[in-house]
């Protein structure tokens, strides 16, 4: 079923053309990941798709009754705000305390409901958020960057927890990642962004794709190897497609 | 029982206290606590412009600090550093307001009867619109409680629950209007923020949740208007002011116990 579809969605930012011409389907339970470089729309894009930004042109078309799950890149809450992580999964809808134990159980950190949030750690405050972005069984997983400021393992770690997820739950998985190691084991499709799709498809696939290797350079051949990309966007490069990154029209 | 000046003062303060609260937790969890003061100030113009027209003086300081509240929400965020804008536009309300009250030759009025409040010149009618705004506002943000909540923790994860967050910075907004017209009276303009803050900021060491925070800083503004009131009384000091000093003894008392207390 179709959860999710995005028609020529466009949207501009302060006078600058954060995404154009992006056309895409989520249908259910897939996993889809999206990978670009910085300040290539990524997370325009899921926040074009929670309804955070109105689209400049085009369509962001919704299922109805489509209950979406999000984790965000970062949530800072202000020390004057005390909140216990089982408020903070009531949150907006009230639960009550099994909905509490089982969701964390099912992000793997079920000990923690009694806990201040401003006292976990990091890996354990991204499975809060995980947590829950999973109170309300959602049909839709979005998750921007949600293992930015983990170590390694510790990613490695919350993205098996996703997929666990996926397998009990069967909600579609959208996710934004540098880890593009996890990105090719994990993603049924994988989207390359640049302002716009540039290309997209099985993870194979697009990590053989020149857009591709233009944007993540040729060390990714090997696409299994742990790749953490650095990389300022350069298009001196030759190559033999013709392949235009024009932001300012 | 309300022919005592004593009895109305009591109740006007309490009201100011308990609609305060709540209130002030959502202006210190979201960093708003100059907000507050700039709409404050901009009561005094409100006060001028009531006067120069015969109006009621409730119904003059609600739109000004309506005004006021509105043009901070459009501003922020076109160039301008919050801390900026709110100090440039709460000093300027503030001294556009006491000039204008200058103008007004014809009549005298008691200005710092409105700079620190009259709590014990609080008429039926006065008592009524206090109590009338608490209600509404213990109404406003106590039915959309969550929703505020979550728009407060982050502006995405309430888009993504279906939440507007620049809807509920209009409730606060609408709520911090009507606390200045009813507080006017009993802390007067350049306490007001006060009355939001310091319970609040009192409260938060001993609460483990939004909601009991919200409680909790009830009951200290609510003991701070009772004990302040006695005071004030007591000492002949003026007594919105007396109010203000007794919830900043308490916040000193709470930081220190707190200090010693082991963290949780």
């Amino acid at each position: 079923m179709r959860l999710v579809e995005i028609r020529n969605l466009a949207v501009r930012l302060g006078g600058h053309t954060a995404l154009r011409d992006v056309s895409l389907g989520i249908d259910s339970g897939e996993i889809i990941t999206i990978v670009g470089p910085n300040g290539s729309g990524k997370s325009t894009l899921l926040r074009a798709i929670i309804g955070a930004l109105k689209p400049t042109s085009g369509d962001v078309i919704k299922s109805d009754n489509l209950r979406i799950g999000y984790v965000p890149q970062q949530l800072h809450i202000d020390p004057t705000l005390p909140m216990t992580v089982g408020r903070f999964l009531g949150l907006p809808h009230r639960v009550n305390a099994e909905q509490i134990v089982l969701a964390l159980e099912q992000a793997g950190v079920p000990e923690l409901a009694a806990r201040q949030m401003s006292r976990l750690s990091g890996g354990q405050f991204q499975r809060v958020l995980l947590a829950r972005a999973l109170m309300n069984q959602p049909d839709l997983l979005i998750l921007d960057e949600a293992t930015q400021g983990l170590d390694q393992p510790g990613s490695a770690a919350f993205y098996r927890q996703i997929e666990d997820v996926r397998l009990q739950l069967g909600c579609a998985v959208l996710m934004v990642s540098h880890d593009l190691h996890v990105v090719m084991s994990a993603s049924d499709r994988v989207i390359c962004l640049n302002g716009h799709v540039c290309c997209e498809g099985e993870p194979e696939h697009v990590a053989s794709a020149p857009e591709y290797r233009a944007l993540f350079g040729e060390g990714t051949k090997g696409a299994l190897a742990l790749y953490r990309h650095h990389h300022s966007h350069s298009h001196d490069h030759p190559h033999d497609h013709n392949h235009s990154h024009n932001h300012d029209t | 029982m309300l022919d005592d000046f004593i009895v109305r003062a009591t109740l006007a303060g309490l009201g100011v206290a308990i609609a305060a609260a709540p209130l002030g937790c959502f202006v210190v969890w979201r960093r708003m606590a100059y907000f507050g003061d700039a709409t404050a100030h901009a009561a005094i113009l409100g006060v001028a412009i009531s006067l120069t027209l015969s109006t009621s003086i409730f119904a003059g300081v609600l739109v000004v600090s309506l005004l006021m509240a509105l043009t901070i929400s459009t501003l922020s965020g076109r160039g301008y550093a919050m801390d900026t804008l709110l100090g440039v536009l709460a000093h300027s309300a503030l001294a556009f307001g006491l000039v204008a009250v200058s103008f007004l030759s014809g009549i005298r009025i008691d200005l710092m009867a409105y700079l620190f409040g009259d709590i014990l010149a609080v008429t039926p009618t006065d008592l009524a619109i206090i109590w009338g705004g608490a209600v509404l506002v213990l109404v406003l943000i106590g039915s959309r409680w969550s929703a505020l909540l979550t728009s407060t923790l982050n502006s995405d994860l309430a888009y993504a629950s279906g939440i507007d967050p620049k809807r509920e910075q209009m409730v606060l907004t609408v709520s911090l209007a009507i606390v200045v017209a009813v507080a006017i009276k009993v802390v007067g303009v350049l306490l007001i923020a006060a009355m939001l803050i310091i319970p609040a900021a009192t409260a938060r060491p001993f609460s483990r949740t939004p909601e009991v925070m919200a409680v909790i800083a009830a009951v200290i503004g609510a003991v701070s208007a009772l004990g302040g009131l006695k005071a004030a009384y007591h000492f002949d000091t003026p007594t919105g002011p007396t109010i203000v000093c007794l919830a900043a003894i308490l916040f000193a008392l709470s930081t220190v116990v707190s200090v010693f207390r082991a963290p949780r």
